[in-house]
């Protein structure tokens, strides 16, 4: 209540027909939205560190040069390693496939695309589950040539790709449509054939698309707990992720455990953060030299417009 | 033949973009498709660089078939409406991309660059980036590009559609003396009868998809096929079945045969002539061109009755439904 | 954008969109990874007969989780609507030192892995929190664990269009006469509804399927604080997988048609406010 006359009141502000009263409006909203955000947000997260280091630095580096949690890193860093480059470089073709070619099934197609956001992640550990578990007839193929899937790494590299498949795809396919063919087709025209085009003139425009998807999908890859907790059947020393490794260090009561790996966890994001921002800033710098369309961070990736046909897909 | 269209077609859709359409340049000439939008002429002139595929027909060039062959290969270059300039290269890199392509050697590259852009104009803004550019400059770096890898036919989609009036009359004069120099068979689009008639060899008017009428400016003007070319290229009245230009009406203070008393509405001068605003008594209006010398001594004022009297006009058979008169320029 | 015939001379992979490389490659990509497991899960909830599917999603404790899950989404809905379009209006309209850094942490629960913000969140206000505010295992604690991990799509959805509002539209409101309040009510707020409705629909999704940050601080009780895709792993987990596919559908069929209703409204919005 008091939030909505607030943010009536402080229109009066672009309005300016009282400077007095609007500034006590501003004031108001600002105080509000910080406190909002500082409970929410910056709390929270400030507690973590706080927390971690409570019993100084010792504890925390104990924590770390643990076995189970180097083999967890190292698990969480492999799985990134794998998934990022598939998830660009298959983004990258379906984008092209979505914004610059005409075949059936592509509204199908473009609506798969925005299927993981519209689904819980255990959902989709769940049906990777069926699909490849022991009890699958793909599963018992898969099985009998020495292939494990679930409860493996195969399954958490499926898992993080699903949950991760839209990232690349919904920044790429935005810029593909706004700069349009003409400069592919003066390539063309030119004597440029279709790879030599796709390298030269295509590639260039839309990198910053993908390095964006790129900085998306290895958060994601680095954080996803929920499918990956689902295929991974938490092997000690074999398929316990970072995330999956806070939960349990939490469950054996293993605080200072728990919180060391969420700070890892919780720098990897900063710093991811610190990437989106650059690019954002780098963003609004080229902004000023060329007619780009503002977007939003995640928001030209997943248009609710998206979503209407799946129902019928 | 530098290009021959043979039968071309094209559908989008629902659209029929192109209807049989035939049509031949020749060697070193400069032609401009002239239409409205929706006439097919920037369909017409993708189908010749190989960006579009007709649905039936062929394409010549220089007498061969090119129908089936990829825009890479047919040796034309091709001017955008919006130069589709690579925005991530140089104006020079730009320039030299189709030579680098072809795997010019340096040195060849950077004598060929350069000249290009001194021929252009632009050589002072090499390094920089087409955003750091004006449009005009642009539209110049568009050209130094398609020109760079020495095409056999030059085309231009609406070149000077995004410039302001200044500009675009300067480039309209500079593509002339261009074309004089360079002799490139040179077909360019436009919606812009003066344009067309400015810079033009030959122009192709087009409507719906067909060809109306082929010829040198002069003549389309003066013996328009259609009421459809007459009222498109240069202002014209249309006073029941007939047709008249502005300048083929004369204004009289006194009635005789053949002359229909009008109002002013307006006097406007425009320079050396006077354009003179008429209602007719049945309520249609009328534009009159007159010298200015003839304005002044008939002491035109708006509110006046004046005789207007058609010195020449034309009547075309089949009065199909036509468009609005074209604005007077 | 018009349909072109399928008939292309020469060329493979050419520029005129009729190449089937790129597509053929896409389809494969997205048919392994999610058309098949999709699939799947329809199949496989249908497994024991449609009997079982509805006993299976009509038990007292999945009828509660479900009916958590949708009840904790919407009102999320609602608070986002409101505070998310407040941050984004202090973001574009205010200026205040700092403001770059709160910009900056809008994006942080994207970033944030969501077991560490639960485990975040936890430490804040469980049973150690510095200000003695306990909220574990209460169906609050699921309701703050939602607010953090979807900030980002009320903020982010309604921060653009903000931006691009024509101040002009204000003023001229203003100059005919409308008070501050009119002014909000009558032309900011029409022209963000279509936006709010986007980062709503985005958020909303989200919370149905929310996993990672509930799980430790919601303490997962039947019928009081266990969410639906909590329910569903202890469903797997107790090695009924039929079960679990079956909530699990009805968990995706409700996300969207809820979307598709949302989006429906969205458009309808939207052409009105282009109309006017």
């Amino acid at each position: 209540m008091t939030a909505a006359s607030s943010a009536a009141a402080s229109g009066a502000q672009a309005v300016a027909t009282n400077g007095r009263q609007a500034r006590v409006a501003r004031l108001t909203v600002r105080g509000i939205v910080l406190v909002y955000l500082g409970l929410l947000l910056v709390l929270p997260v400030a507690m973590v560190f706080v927390r971690a280091f409570e019993g100084g630095i010792g504890p925390v580096l104990q924590a770390i040069s643990r076995p189970a949690f180097q083999s967890a890193f190292m698990l969480t860093v492999t799985i990134t390693a794998i998934t990022v480059p598939v998830c660009t470089f298959f983004g990258v073709i379906t984008a092209l496939a979505i914004a610059r070619r005409r075949f059936p099934g592509r509204s199908i197609l473009n609506s798969l695309v925005d299927l993981p956001f519209a689904l819980s992640p255990v959902v989709i550990g769940l049906s990777l589950f069926l699909v490849y578990g022991s009890n699958s007839p793909i599963g018992e193929f898969l099985a009998n040539n020495g292939i494990t899937v679930i409860f493996a790494l195969p399954g958490m590299v499926l898992a993080t790709i699903f949950v991760c498949l839209p990232f690349v795809i919904r920044e790429v396919v935005p810029v593909l449509r706004e700069i349009g063919t003409d400069q592919e087709e003066a390539a063309y025209t030119l004597g440029a054939g279709s790879i030599r085009t796709f390298m030269r003139v295509t590639l260039p425009a839309i990198r910053w698309g993908i390095l964006y998807g790129v900085i998306l999908t290895v958060a994601r890859s680095l954080g996803e707990f929920g499918a990956v907790a689902i295929v991974s059947g938490k092997i000690s020393g074999k398929t316990i992720t970072l995330t999956t490794h806070v939960q349990e260090r939490y469950e054996a009561f293993d605080i200072v455990g728990a919180y060391t790996a969420s700070i890892v966890l919780a720098t990897m994001a900063l710093l991811v953060l610190f990437g989106m921002q650059l690019y954002q800033s780098g963003r609004l710098s080229r902004k000023g030299s060329s007619e780009e369309e503002p977007q939003g961070l995640l928001l030209g990736p997943v248009p609710a417009a998206g979503t209407n046909s799946q129902g019928g897909a | 033949m530098a290009i021959r269209i043979a039968g071309v077609s094209k559908r989008f859709g629902e659209f029929q973009a192109l209807h049989d359409v035939s049509l031949d340049v020749t060697d070193g000439e400069l032609t401009a498709l002239l239409g409205p939008s929706g006439s097919g002429k920037s369909t017409l002139l993708r189908i010749i660089a190989g960006l579009e595929v007709p649905d039936a027909g062929e394409i010549w060039l220089n007498e061969r078939d090119v129908t089936t062959i990829p825009p890479q290969q047919r040796g034309v270059g091709f001017v955008f409406q919006h130069y589709a300039p690579f925005k991530h290269m140089t104006v020079f890199d730009n320039v030299a991309f189709g030579l680098t392509i072809r795997k010019r050697p340096k040195d060849e590259i950077q004598r060929k660059v350069r000249d290009l852009l001194k021929l252009v104009q632009i050589d002072q803004f090499a390094d920089r980036y087409p955003a750091q550019l004006s449009g005009g400059q642009r539209q110049r770096m568009a050209l130094a590009r398609a020109l760079a890898v020495e095409p056999e036919v030059l085309l231009l989609d609406e070149p000077f559609g995004a410039l302001d009036a200044r500009v675009r009359k300067e480039l309209r004069a500079w593509l002339r003396r261009l074309h004089d120099e360079t002799h490139v068979t040179t077909v360019f689009v436009t919606h812009d009868q003066e344009e067309a008639m400015d810079v033009a060899d030959r122009i192709v008017v087009m409507d719906h998809g067909r060809i109306e009428q082929v010829g040198p400016p002069r003549e389309l003007y003066e013996r328009p096929a259609n009421e459809f070319v007459m009222s498109f290229i240069g202002p014209v009245n249309r006073l029941g079945q007939t047709w008249v230009r502005p300048h083929d009406i004369d204004i009289l203070l006194e009635p005789t045969d053949n002359a229909t008393e009008a109002m002013i509405d307006r006097v406007v001068y425009l320079g050396f002539e006077v354009r003179v605003e008429l209602t007719r008594t049945d309520g249609s209006q009328v534009s009159v061109q007159v010298p200015r010398g003839e304005a002044e001594q008939l002491e035109l004022k708006a509110g006046q009755i004046v005789y207007a009297r058609a010195s020449r006009e034309r009547v075309f058979e089949a009065a199909s439904s036509v468009g609005p008169a074209a604005p007077a320029a | 954008m018009s349909a072109r015939p399928l008939r292309r001379p020469g060329a493979i992979g050419s520029y005129d969109g009729r190449g089937l490389l790129g597509p053929g490659l896409a389809a494969l990509y997205l048919g392994l990874i999610v058309m098949i497991p999709i699939a799947v899960l329809f199949w496989q909830s249908l497994g024991q007969g449609l009997d079982s599917f509805i006993a299976a999603v009509t038990s007292p404790q999945a009828l509660g989780a479900l009916k958590l899950t949708f009840a904790a989404s919407f009102i999320v809905l609602i608070i986002n609507a409101v505070m998310g379009t407040l941050v984004a209006w202090v973001l574009v309209r205010d200026e205040f030192p700092g403001k770059r850094i709160i910009e900056a942490l809008i994006d942080l629960p994207f970033a944030l892995p969501t077991i560490v913000t639960g485990l975040t969140l936890l430490a804040l206000y469980g049973p150690r929190s510095p200000f003695g505010i306990n909220i574990a295992y209460q169906q609050v604690s699921i309701l703050i664990a939602l607010l953090f991990v979807t900030l980002p799509f009320m903020v982010r959805s309604v921060q653009p269009v903000l931006l691009e509002l024509d101040r002009d539209m204000e003023e001229a409101a203003a100059s005919l006469g409308a008070s501050p309040f009119t002014v909000i009510r009558r032309v900011v707020l029409p022209n963000l509804a279509p936006a709010i409705l986007t980062g709503g629909a985005l958020g909303f999704a989200r919370c149905m399927g929310e996993f990672g940050s509930v799980v430790l601080i919601s303490g997962n009780i039947p019928l009081k604080t266990e969410v639906s895709s909590v329910y569903i792993k202890g469903l797997i987990e107790g090695d009924q997988p039929d079960a679990a596919a079956a909530v699990s559908i009805v968990l995706l069929v409700v996300s969207l048609v809820l979307l598709t209703v949302f989006d429906i409204v969205r458009r309808r919005i939207s052409r009105h406010s282009e109309a006017t």
